[in-house]
Order: C-alpha cells, then sequence, then structure tokens
C-alpha cells in the first residue's frame, strides 16, 4: 500500500508528511514528525499518555488515524512553551512536583491546557475531573491537581 | 556547621524544565539512521519442553534482517549469583505464557510481527504449576532443575531465641493467617532498549533500566563480551518501582543483534509483555504467632510465610529473607522466629517491587497488632507506643538501628488525624485505621560479593563556574539527579543552577549499583558529599592565605568563599576555583561510599542491615456501606521519618506517591492469573495484562493526603537524609484493614481488601474473611541465633546453647 | 508499540454515500465513528476489516435538533441542554473525559460486547486456544453454552431504553425506525439487530420523562459498567404514572425490566415499593464471571443500586452516595 500525503498544522505550524496509511496520530507525530515528547502506555486509549489537542479538545492520539487528521490542528507538548519561557503549566509542574518520572506529564498538561481555557478558575475537583483521563503511578495526583492550580493562577495574574 | 543553603528548601527539580517540556529522551524516544525493529515470540504455553523450532521461513521473509533463538544464547543471566536461572530466549524450556522463545529484527514491528507468525515451534506440553501450594504437593516435574527440593526454590528458617518459649510465657497469645495477593510495577513507560555499534567498535545499549551496573555485567557474561567493550545507558525511567531492575531477555536479544547486525537495533515492549517481564509483588501466605503480656508488651513472633515465585528465580532468594528479616524493626521483640519458603510456578516471576518482600508481612504484623489492642482493650496507639524500638538499638535479629522517629511519627499522625478525639466515635460506617513501618536505607550488601564501594561520584571543576558530577545513578523519577546536584551544590556552596550531573552511564561515570532498595540518596548522597568536601578542602588549601584565614575556618556559601567570621571581603567560588587551579592544575575529585560491616555473623546476616532506617505512620479514615461493602476512603494522613528533606516538594511527592500506590495495593491492584478447566484445558493466563483490566488509581479515586515530615537527621546519612521512596507505601494497606474494622468491626486478612470481601465478612459468622488453612511446609530447621540481650555476638549457636542472662 | 493492521480507508460525506459504499464492500467494510471501540479491537486482531468506512465527515450524522446524530461526540451530548438526564448522566460516565471528546452516542449504542477472555491480544486469546466470541469454539465462561455469553457494556443504551428512545438505521434499501430495545440480541456475537449495511444515523428521545443513571465500576473512570441501572418516570403528583426501569452489563444485551415497571404503576415510591421493585429489578441481573469484580457481589447488590436510582427519582439528595460510589457529581 501506498504512503498517504497528509497536511496538517502541528502546533500553529504547517506540516506536510508521507506516512504508512495504518499509522495513527501518536505513530506520525512521534515516528514521521520526531515529536517524541508525545508519550504512548498501551495504545489502547486506557491510558492518556498519548493525550494531545486536536482541533483544541484533548483526544488520545493512539486511536485517532493519521488519514483522518488532514487539515486539522494538534497542539502537543513542543509547541506549549513561549518561546525560551516555559508556559506556566509547565513552569508550574517543574515547581510543585507535578511531573516525577515525568512520562505521563505531557499528556496531562494538555489535557490541563483544555481545562484552563475553558474555565480558568477550576476547582481541585473539576482539575481531578478534567484530568481523569490521565493515569499517573508516581504523584498520587495531588501535585498534579497543585500545579495545575497554581498554573491557573499565575495564568489569571498575566490576563489582568 | 554552615547555615543550609540549599537543602531544605522547596525548590523546582533540576529535571523539571526537561520533563515539563517533553524534552526529556525516554528509551523509546531514542531513533538512529538505518535502526531495526524487533518483535519478541513467545510461549503461549505456561510450561512446555521446546523440541524445536523452525524459523527458515521467519528469515526469508521480506525486510527480515535476523531471526534470534534460544540456539543463540548458550550462557544464561540472572540477577542473583545463586539463581542465574533464564535465557534471554527459551533454549529447552518455556515456564510461562509470555516466556519469550525467538526474535525477529525487521525493518519496522510491522514486519517483525508478520515474521514470528512464520516461526514455527514444536512444543512438548508439561503440566502447569499454578499455585506454590500444588508446588508443594507435586515435586515433578520440576520447573528448575536446581530447586532445593522437589519445586521449592529457596526455603530458609531462623530463629532468635527460644521462640517457643517466649510464646509460652506470654500472657496472651495470637494467631492468625493473612494473604496478600500479588500486584505489579505498571510504570507508565513500557521498557524499550535500543543497542548499536559505536563508532569505535563498542556495544553500546540504551535502556529503562534501573540498574545500568548490573545490565552491563549480566550483558557482558550472556553474550561473553568484555566488559570495557559494553557501554550501558540507563535513559531516565518513566517509572521504575522496582519493575526495571532485573535484566530483561529483550536487552540481551537487541543487543545480540547489533553485534551480529552491526546496525542499530530498538526494542519496545508492548504494555502485555511489560506484564510478564514485570517481576512485581510475590503473593504471600502467612502464619503469624505473637506473644504480648496484659501489659501490652511484645514477647516474641514466629512467623511463616510462602512465596509464590513464577517461573524463574529474580531477585527471590532476597524477597524470601525480606518477608521475615525487617519485621522486628519497628517494635521491640525479645525473640523472633521466621521461617519462609518460595516456591516456583508456572507464571511471570515475582522479584522487587516498592518495599521489596517486606510489605505483606507488614500488613499482617499491623493488622494483627490492631487485633491484640482490641483484646488488651488499648488504644492501638498506645499498644505501638509500648513497643517501639529505639534509636541505636539492636534487633533481635541483629539489625543495628540508627535514627529512630518512629514514636515521633505516631504522635505526630495521631494528632494529625484527630486520633485519640475521632477514633471510635465517627458512627457507624466511618473509621480510622492505623499502622507503621519501617524501610532500608539501602541494602548493606550488593547484590553479588565484593569488597568495593557502592556507589562512586566523581566531581569536575571548571574555570568557567560549572560544577559538573558524574555518577552511576539512575534517575527514575524519585528525583536521584535532583538529590546528586543538591548535595553537592550545598557542599560546595554554589548555585544549583551551576550544577550539571551526568548519570546513570557505565561508559562515563563512576559505578552506583542502581535506584534500588531505597540506596540512591544515602550512599550516592555520601559519595557526593566525600567528593565534594574533598574539593573544597583543596580549594580552601590554595585560598586560606589570601582570606586570611585557616583552611578549616572558611565556609562555602551562596557562591561565595569567605572566612567563618566574615574576616576580610572573601571572594567568590569562580576566583576561588581560578586561584586553586593555577596552583593544582585541573580540579576534580572522587568520592566513594560503602556500607558499614553488618553486626550480625551468621549465615544470612546479609540480608536485612542498612545503614539506616526510614519509618512511617499512616492513619487511614474509611467510610464503608454495610449493605454493599463498598469502600470510600476520604483522608490519609501520614507521618514519614525522613532524616531530612533534601528537597521538601520532592520528599512529599514520594511520600504521596507512596500512599497512593499502597492504597491502590489495599483496595484493587491485583496481578492474578487465570487457570481454565483443568479437563479442557492447560492454560494459565494473567487474568488482566491491560491498563483497563488492571485497575490503578485514577485521579478521581484518590484521596488527598496530609503529610508530615518528620525530620530528625541521622548522622550516617549525608545530610541526615533518609529514604522518602518506599517507606510511605508499606502503612497503608494495614492503616485501611484496620479503618475498616473500625468503621463495621469486620477483619479483612488478605488484599485487596474489595467489596465483596467487606460484605463477605459482614455476613460471615466470625466477622472475617481471610485465609483459612497453611499448608504443611518442609521448612529447614532453623539456623539458631542468640538476640544480642541474651548474649552471643551474632553468630550461630546450637539451640541448647545456654542462654546468657542479661 | 502495537499497531493497526493495513486497511483501506473510505471517508463518505453523506449517508447515502456511506451507505453505498457499505452496499458495495459487503461484510469486509466496518463502519468507524470515534474510533474508540473498534481501533482498540482492531490493534488486539478481534476485527480486521479490509476497507474502514468513516463517518467523521459525515455532517448530517451530527445533527442536534430534536434528534440527536448518532455522530455526536459523548461530550457533545453531555454539554446539551436538550439532553435528558439519564442520557446525560450515562453519556457523561462513559471512560474518561479525552474518550468522550472521541466516542461517539452512535458508536457507545453499537459498542461491541465485552469479555475477559475477548479483550485480550492475539497471543493471549491463542494462549487459551481462542474463544467462542472469535476463533475458538468454547465459551470459557460457561463451557457449557452454546451461545457466546460476552456483556453488553454501554452505559448510554440503558438510558435511552428507559427512555423509551427510537432509533434510526439507513442503508441503501431505505430507512427503518426501532426502539432502542430492538436494538439489541441476547447473544454476544451477535448482538446488534442491525445488518451489517445499515448505519445507525439518529436518536429520538421522546419528552416528559424525569430520568436518572446510575452506574457501578470499580474506579471512578476509565471502567466499563460491571452495572447499570437506568430509571425513567412520569409522575402525577407523588403517584407513578409510568416507569421504565432498564439494566445494563448484566446480560448480552441491555433490556426493560417489565415486571419492575408495571409493578411502579400508580403507585407513591415509598420505601416499602422502592425495596419491592428494586427486588424485581434485581431479580433480573444474571452477571456472568467475564468482567471486573466478583459475580456473586455483582448479583448481590443489584437491588441497592436499583434502589438508589429510584430514590433518586423520588427526589431524594442522592449526591453524596453518588459521589462516594461512581465519584461523579452530575452538573447541577
Amino acid at each position: 500500500m501506498k504512503p498517504h500525503r497528509l497536511a496538517m498544522s502541528v502546533n500553529g505550524e504547517k506540516v506536510e508528511t508521507l506516512f504508512a496509511p495504518y499509522k495513527t496520530l501518536l505513530e506520525v507525530l512521534r515516528e514521521d514528525l520526531a515529536l517524541t515528547g508525545t508519550k504512548h502506555g498501551c495504545e489502547l486509549g486506557e491510558c492518556g499518555a498519548c493525550t494531545v489537542l486536536l482541533d483544541g479538545a484533548p483526544v488520545l492520539s493512539c486511536l485517532v488515524l493519521g488519514m483522518e487528521c488532514e487539515g486539522r490542528s494538534v497542539q502537543t507538548i513542543e509547541g506549549l512553551a513561549r518561546g525560551p519561557d516555559l508556559h506556566p503549566l509547565q513552569a508550574a509542574f517543574a515547581d510543585f512536583g507535578g511531573s516525577q518520572c515525568g512520562y505521563c506529564t505531557p499528556g496531562v498538561i494538555m489535557a490541563a491546557k483544555a481545562l484552563l481555557e475553558t474555565n480558568p478558575s477550576p476547582t481541585r475537583d473539576q482539575i481531578k475531573e478534567a484530568t481523569a483521563g490521565n493515569l499517573c503511578r508516581c504523584t498520587g495526583y495531588q501535585q498534579i491537581v497543585d500545579a495545575v492550580e497554581d498554573a491557573a493562577r499565575r495564568l489569571k495574574e498575566e490576563a489582568r | 556547621m554552615k547555615r543550609l543553603d540549599i537543602i531544605g528548601k522547596p525548590r523546582r527539580r533540576v529535571d523539571g524544565r526537561a520533563k515539563a517540556t517533553g524534552q526529556v529522551r525516554y528509551a523509546d524516544d531514542l531513533s538512529m539512521p538505518r535502526m531495526l525493529f524487533t518483535k519478541l515470540l513467545r510461549s503461549p504455553h505456561p510450561h512446555a519442553v521446546v523440541e524445536s523450532i523452525d524459523a527458515t521461513r521467519a528469515a526469508q521473509h521480506p525486510g527480515v534482517h535476523l531471526v534470534l533463538t534460544g540456539q543463540d544464547f548458550p550462557i544464561p543471566f540472572g540477577i542473583m549469583p545463586v539463581s542465574v536461572d533464564e535465557y534471554p530466549l527459551a533454549r529447552e524450556r518455556v515456564r510461562y505464557v509470555g516466556d519469550p522463545v525467538a526474535a525477529a529484527v525487521a525493518v519496522d514491528e510491522q514486519t517483525a510481527v508478520q515474521a514470528l507468525d512464520l516461526i514455527e515451534v514444536r512444543y512438548k506440553i508439561l503440566p502447569p504449576i499454578a499455585s506454590p501450594e500444588q508446588g508443594l504437593q507435586q515435586p515433578e516435574p520440576r520447573i528448575h532443575d536446581y530447586c532445593e527440593q522437589g519445586n521449592i526454590h529457596r526455603n530458609q528458617s531462623y530463629e532468635f531465641g527460644k521462640v517457643d518459649e517466649a510464646l509460652a510465657k506470654a500472657d496472651l497469645v495470637v494467631e492468625d493467617l493473612f494473604f496478600y495477593e500479588g500486584n505489579t510495577h505498571l510504570p507508565m513507560e513500557q521498557q524499550a532498549t535500543l543497542a548499536f555499534i559505536d563508532a569505535d567498535g563498542k556495544l553500546q545499549i540504551s535502556s529503562s533500566t534501573q540498574n545500568p551496573h548490573y545490565l552491563h555485567r549480566q550483558l557482558a557474561r550472556a553474550l561473553q563480551v568484555p566488559e570495557h567493550q559494553i557501554r550501558v545507558i540507563a535513559t531516565p525511567n518513566g517509572g521504575g518501582f522496582g519493575g526495571k531492575c532485573d535484566p530483561g531477555g529483550h536487552e540481551f536479544v537487541v543487543a545480540k543483534a547489533a553485534l551480529v547486525l552491526g546496525r542499530p537495533v530498538k526494542i519496545g515492549l508492548t504494555r502485555e509483555e511489560v506484564f510478564y517481564v514485570h517481576r512485581g509483588r510475590h503473593p504471600v501466605l502467612m502464619k503469624m504467632k505473637t506473644g504480648v503480656t496484659k501489659e501490652g508488651k511484645l514477647s516474641g513472633m514466629h512467623l511463616q510465610t510462602l512465596l509464590d515465585g513464577g517461573g524463574y528465580g529474580s531477585h527471590g532468594p532476597a524477597s524470601t529473607f525480606y518477608t521475615g528479616v525487617l519485621t522486628p524493626v519497628t517494635y521491640h521483640y525479645p525473640r523472633f522466629k521466621f521461617e519462609a519458603c518460595r516456591v516456583f510456578t508456572n507464571k511471570p516471576a515475582c522479584g522487587p517491587k516498592r518495599g521489596h518482600g517486606t510489605p505483606q508481612p507488614r500488613f499482617g504484623q499491623e493488622v494483627q497488632l490492631d487485633k491484640i489492642a482490641v483484646k488488651l482493650g488499648m488504644d492501638p496507639a498506645e499498644l505501638r507506643l509500648k513497643n517501639v524500638t529505639k534509636a541505636n538499638a539492636l534487633t533481635a535479629s541483629w539489625l543495628k538501628i540508627g535514627s529512630n522517629g518512629l514514636a515521633d511519627c505516631i504522635k505526630k499522625v495521631t494528632e494529625m488525624s484527630g486520633w485519640k478525639q475521632r477514633r471510635g466515635k465517627l458512627g457507624r460506617g466511618r473509621g480510622l485505621g492505623l499502622a507503621c513501618s519501617t524501610y532500608m536505607c539501602g541494602a548493606g550488601v550488593a547484590i553479588y560479593w565484593n569488597k568495593m564501594p557502592h556507589s562512586g561520584v566523581q566531581i569536575l571543576l571548571d574555570r568557567s563556574g560549572s560544577v559538573i558530577v558524574y555518577c552511576g545513578a539512575t534517575e527514575i523519577g524519585q528525583g536521584s539527579d535532583d538529590v546528586l546536584a543538591a548535595i553537592v551544590a550545598e557542599t560546595l556552596g554554589v548555585d544549583i543552577g551551576t550544577v550539571r550531573v551526568v548519570t546513570g552511564d557505565t561508559g562515563i561515570a563512576p559505578v552506583d549499583l542502581g535506584s534500588y532498595s531505597s540506596r540512591v540518596t544515602i550512599m550516592m548522597g555520601n559519595a557526593a558529599v566525600q567528593a565534594a568536601e574533598r574539593l573544597r578542602t583543596q580549594i580552601a588549601a590554595v585560598v586560606s592565605e589570601t582570606l586570611g584565614a585557616r583552611p578549616d575556618r572558611i565556609v562555602f556559601s551562596q557562591g561565595r568563599v569567605f572566612a567563618v567570621d566574615h574576616s576580610g571581603p572573601g571572594m567568590t567560588f569562580v576566583e576561588a576555583v581560578h586561584a586553586a587551579e593555577a596552583e593544582l592544575g585541573t580540579l576534580s575529585a572522587v568520592g566513594s561510599y560503602a556500607p558499614p560491616k553488618p553486626p550480625g555473623k551468621y549465615k544470612g546476616a546479609g540480608v536485612g542491615p542498612s545503614p539506616a532506617y526510614s519509618f512511617s505512620a499512616c492513619v487511614v479514615e474509611t467510610e464503608v456501606d454495610e449493605r454493599t461493602g463498598w469502600i470510600h476512603v476520604p483522608k490519609i494522613w501520614i507521618a514519614h521519618d525522613i532524616g531530612r528533606a533534601i528537597n521538601p516538594t520532592l520528599a512529599k511527592g514520594q511520600v504521596i506517591g507512596g500512599v497512593y500506590m499502597g492504597l491502590g495495593e489495599a483496595l484493587m491492584e491485583e496481578q492474578s492469573f487465570r487457570r481454565l478447566p483443568e479437563k479442557l484445558s492447560g492454560a494459565l493466563v494473567h487474568r488482566a495484562p491491560s491498563m483497563l483490566d488492571y485497575k490503578s488509581l485514577t485521579s478521581l479515586d484518590m484521596p488527598e493526603v496530609e503529610v508530615a515530615l518528620i525530620e530528625d537527621p541521622d548522622p550516617y546519612c549525608p545530610y541526615g537524609a533518609k529514604e522518602v521512596g518506599q517507606g510511605p507505601l508499606l502503612p497503608v494497606m494495614p492503616a485501611v484493614a484496620n479503618a475498616i474494622f473500625d468503621a463495621v468491626g469486620v477483619r479483612v486478612d488478605e488484599i485487596p481488601i474489595t467489596p465483596d470481601r467487606v460484605l463477605k465478612a459482614l455476613q460471615a459468622q466470625d466477622k472475617r474473611v481471610g485465609p483459612t488453612s497453611f499448608p504443611k511446609v518442609p521448612y529447614p530447621a532453623p539456623t539458631f541465633v542468640l538476640p544480642p540481650w541474651e548474649g552471643g555476638d551474632g553468630s550461630e549457636t546450637r539451640r541448647d546453647a545456654k542462654t546468657a542472662v542479661v | 508499540m502495537l499497531r493497526l493492521p493495513w486497511f483501506e480507508h473510505r471517508a463518505p460525506r453523506s449517508v447515502a454515500e456511506a451507505a453505498k459504499i457499505l452496499a458495495g464492500e459487503g461484510p469486509r467494510a466496518m463502519l468507524v465513528a470515534g474510533g474508540t471501540d473498534l481501533l482498540p479491537n482492531m490493534k488486539r486482531r478481534h476485527q480486521a476489516p479490509r476497507v474502514l468506512v468513516s463517518l467523521r465527515q459525515v455532517d448530517e450524522l451530527k445533527k442536534l435538533n430534536g434528534t440527536f446524530g448518532a455522530g455526536l461526540t459523548l461530550t457533545e451530548v453531555v454539554r446539551s441542554e436538550k439532553t435528558p438526564i439519564a442520557l446525560r448522566q450515562a453519556a457523561a460516565q462513559v471512560a474518561t473525559p479525552h474518550l468522550r471528546n472521541m466516542g461517539t452516542l452512535g458508536g457507545n449504542l453499537c459498542l461491541d460486547t465485552r469479555c475477559t477472555y475477548y479483550n485480550q491480544s492475539y497471543e493471549w486469546r491463542k494462549a487459551i486456544d481462542f474463544c467462542l466470541k472469535k476463533d475458538g469454539t468454547v465459551c470459557w465462561v460457561a463451557t457449557a453454552s452454546k451461545r457466546c455469553v460476552a456483556v453488553s457494556s454501554t452505559d448510554t443504551a440503558p438510558a435511552l431504553i428507559a427512555l423509551d428512545a427510537v432509533i434510526k438505521l439507513s442503508s441503501a434499501k431505505g430507512e427503518r425506525e426501532i426502539p432502542v430495545a430492538a436494538l439489541y440480541q441476547n447473544d454476544g456475537i451477535d448482538y446488534l439487530s442491525r445488518t451489517p449495511d445499515e448505519i445507525l444515523t439518529e436518536v429520538r428521545v421522546p419528552a416528559g420523562w424525569k430520568s436518572t443513571y446510575w452506574k457501578l465500576r470499580r474506579r471512578g473512570s476509565f471502567d466499563f459498567p460491571i452495572l447499570g441501572v437506568a430509571a425513567a418516570a412520569k409522575l402525577d403528583g407523588d403517584i407513578v404514572s409510568e416507569a421504565r426501569i432498564a439494566l445494563g452489563a448484566v446480560a448480552s444485551r441491555p433490556f426493560l425490566i417489565d415486571k419492575a415497571s408495571e409493578f411502579l404503576k400508580g403507585k407513591r415510591l415509598t420505601d416499602e415499593v422502592i425495596a419491592e421493585a428494586a427486588a424485581l429489578v434485581a431479580n433480573r441481573a444474571k452477571p456472568m464471571d467475564n468482567t471486573d469484580m466478583d459475580l456473586y457481589w455483582r448479583k448481590e447488590v443489584a437491588d441497592d443500586f436499583a434502589a438508589y436510582a429510584l430514590r433518586e427519582l423520588r427526589g431524594d439528595d442522592m449526591r453524596e452516595t453518588r459521589q462516594r460510589i461512581a465519584r461523579y457529581q452530575p452538573a447541577a
């Protein structure tokens, strides 16, 4: 079978790539675009490690066909920082213990980013709900919630 | 000592930025030109003889570069020298469903998978052994020829003072049976390995391993390549928890393929394969007999354990010991006896998981203490406080305890949780439970016998002002890189941002044994302090004259070097480095650490000793629905005696993470197996080898945890810092069980504690569920040692030796 | 990394076009919408369709005007103000937030039946010599059974059955409407009455029902139901004039409990009436040992869950109980 040609927007930039048509968005990002910041823990939709934003909403890239991303917009952890400066979510995860081994971090941060865009002042329960699709084996989630809360604070300060 | 600048202050971890930006390169993120991909063919049978393998068609499949089988690996490996019983690919025998038998190396994973379908393996099926009870009953066929007897892998017995005598004199003797189901680490990262021949013609292997040093040795052994020709890089682990301690068959396979093909070869395990490679928590059946006076003083304990080892040795000999040896570290038992037996079964091998071998007996011990407190009409916290071990004490088994904050932990956690005011008064269906634990700060003896240091650190100072620190330690998420940078920065008095750590690389860093047994902070840390102090001494000697102060009166702090009484202007650290480099040449120093010799002299005394022990106490609150048995845990409090927190943010994260994993084990995590009806099938399969079916707590299932760090610096530890990675997991499971008792008056004497078990207990006459029998285990005659307070010198003695009076 | 097998991908723009492709390709084609059910199955080689017919670009499946388009994501269903409560609660508790952003209402209704012997990799299934549902001859859950007992695991179906909803199926041959309950057959393999050339296009939910859905599962997210209780009622003051109670996850299909519905008619929801109705409901729960948790326990607590649902219909404040059990707090 012939490789498939795909044009989509990744982190705000147009990209074109050729890939084996059976590949999911996860494989295209990691293997064909060398964006290995997006992780994988099961490839079956059971862990959340591969969460990216597709047209702004958190989805599991392991269950999105690469072919179905034509013309769509994908955001990954690589596109989050603001030039040399960290996004407030990234800074907060680094500062408050939101990452331990760091493997679930990109997925959790992307889910949290989508949350803060629609709900700038989430409660702790709302943060847990929004990240309930991301398993973490290190943190017990508490410092993840701390980090998202702090990022919300930082983002609100910026907005003022 | 100078005021601490860095240690003890909450701070962004040194790898925080890399992790939050997705820049950390885990093993599967690595890619090289001309890289090939490997897939393993695994046994569909739990127990069989491999009669023949025909890989001709697979080898000829387009895109396939190499097919390997057991014939390519004549030499076995094994993490412990006494259990070298695994081949990278099975040669004559497969011992569990998932045992690898062949490997295909191809241009991509799809092609490798297709090639596996073309490999024909003829098996002769052997009857599987599904449980240790069955293994005891059926000595033949043996899963391994080297078994001590039948299918018993290890069988041990130790007695420290005459326990039957002590129990006979006790006012109350209680005997309980407990069962702890197996569970697994479930790191988020699936193991991956990349091997290639570097530009110098040497084998380089990057792998998600916790122990690059042991992997290095085993690769050299099994592949017959000199150690100096191999460089192992432990990539940052996406979670370890003990699951990446053993070398894995896949690591040898890609290394061999790279050697044969001269091309980079990679493998990434699937989640299902991670469940097979696991080496997780042993299922353990326990019988525990404890005597106590009516005042609540413990008089002795006799503990028997039976471990389900799975198909290979792994760390099993150590695991078996650990189901006994740390039991008397929390409370003073004048006499103690333990018998432990590990049986091979046709399931994936068990090994070290966070707490290695100790959570199981700790569960039994702490639940039994709760029962004793009820029988004596005592507050369980009071009973524990009456019996806690003291600082600098010896246990009956000759373990030397250093600093000991257990009593403080109990006091603190009962205060935080409102134990005295709230326990028993929350109303029907709600309860509080308390439990305690301890853990080692590193194993006192290396896995293979040698007299060399357990950790080495080299520091290189540069005229740029940067400090480069080399150490073989492995960052698995626990923050070892952060600890290393912090200790060096503190000791040299420099900003932590000037320190760069180079770790986990056997090709450029001094040996550190690895990230296991909670050893890194203490051992690497002590080595780092030594190296940094040596540098400080060198520099101080050079700048002493300029600063007008004796070298030992010079302080290094906040990027400056100055006299302790602040006489004179001082200089910057960089100026001091320049001066020293000018006089001494390039500045570098090494430090190393070996643990003190353990006091016990009997054979087997090498397992259990540690430079220090951490202590924890935990209170769990539960709400239990009496109609359904449904368990809700609204809150957990924990106090952990850490000695000193290097970075409190990370330390608390370790504590909460440990509580999280403990709560998962308590309520739902279960690595169990399914034996299909014997008349119809020989299958023995993992019940739930997936992230969906292996239940781990989600953010919505996790209660808030209130943490107190008890800081009483331990004199043998760097800046007083003890372990925190494993200890805080251990008290959670029994605290949950005890809280359920407080809530609804039932005892669930097995883990996990599920709603159906609670409901069964509520409906049972004796308000208990748990094991009801313990099989006859042919334990050997015990090694008899007198406890320190009965005389002797920690050597084995005859059981009829005269007891010295103290 | 687990990967998909090779397939051909088609992306029709209309239901008619999709129906035409299905008619032309026959059984070697399968529909895919959100992909959250089919793609994991394909990765584990349960299904290996030669042709995937994607419904993602069929806009008419995303309608939300009086009817619910089958292509609406579960998140869209949850967010719509028009969504009846039981459906919203069911959709809101499917899997995880991310999967709800992907999975569709139609996909959840057509969810493949599940079983611990089936939802495993090809290699695992080979180790048990496969099973009746796929590639084998024995049902390992009930070895004497000639029928596959894989369990219906959809959350939205019991809710829609209780709500007396109707679905529309379209094919190249035409359209038909059937009650949601009629979509299902109590057979783990042949679990849908939908023919392979039909497309589930929309769901119509009649108004006027007070409703609720209770889901039992081990964890607060990810997990499929091990019991789903949906209850809908029309109340005349505090007298039940009509009631419909449906169960999910205790058979190969979701189904209506006629007896309980009849029993409740004309009654006041007293504690005694609730207990009796709940017992009637629980009596019909026949869980098998093919999903999470102990099956005797699942059978034993079914009446408690049915009672929770009925108490909530009565107007009891069940939020704390729901939070404890389902880790779910329905939006006010």
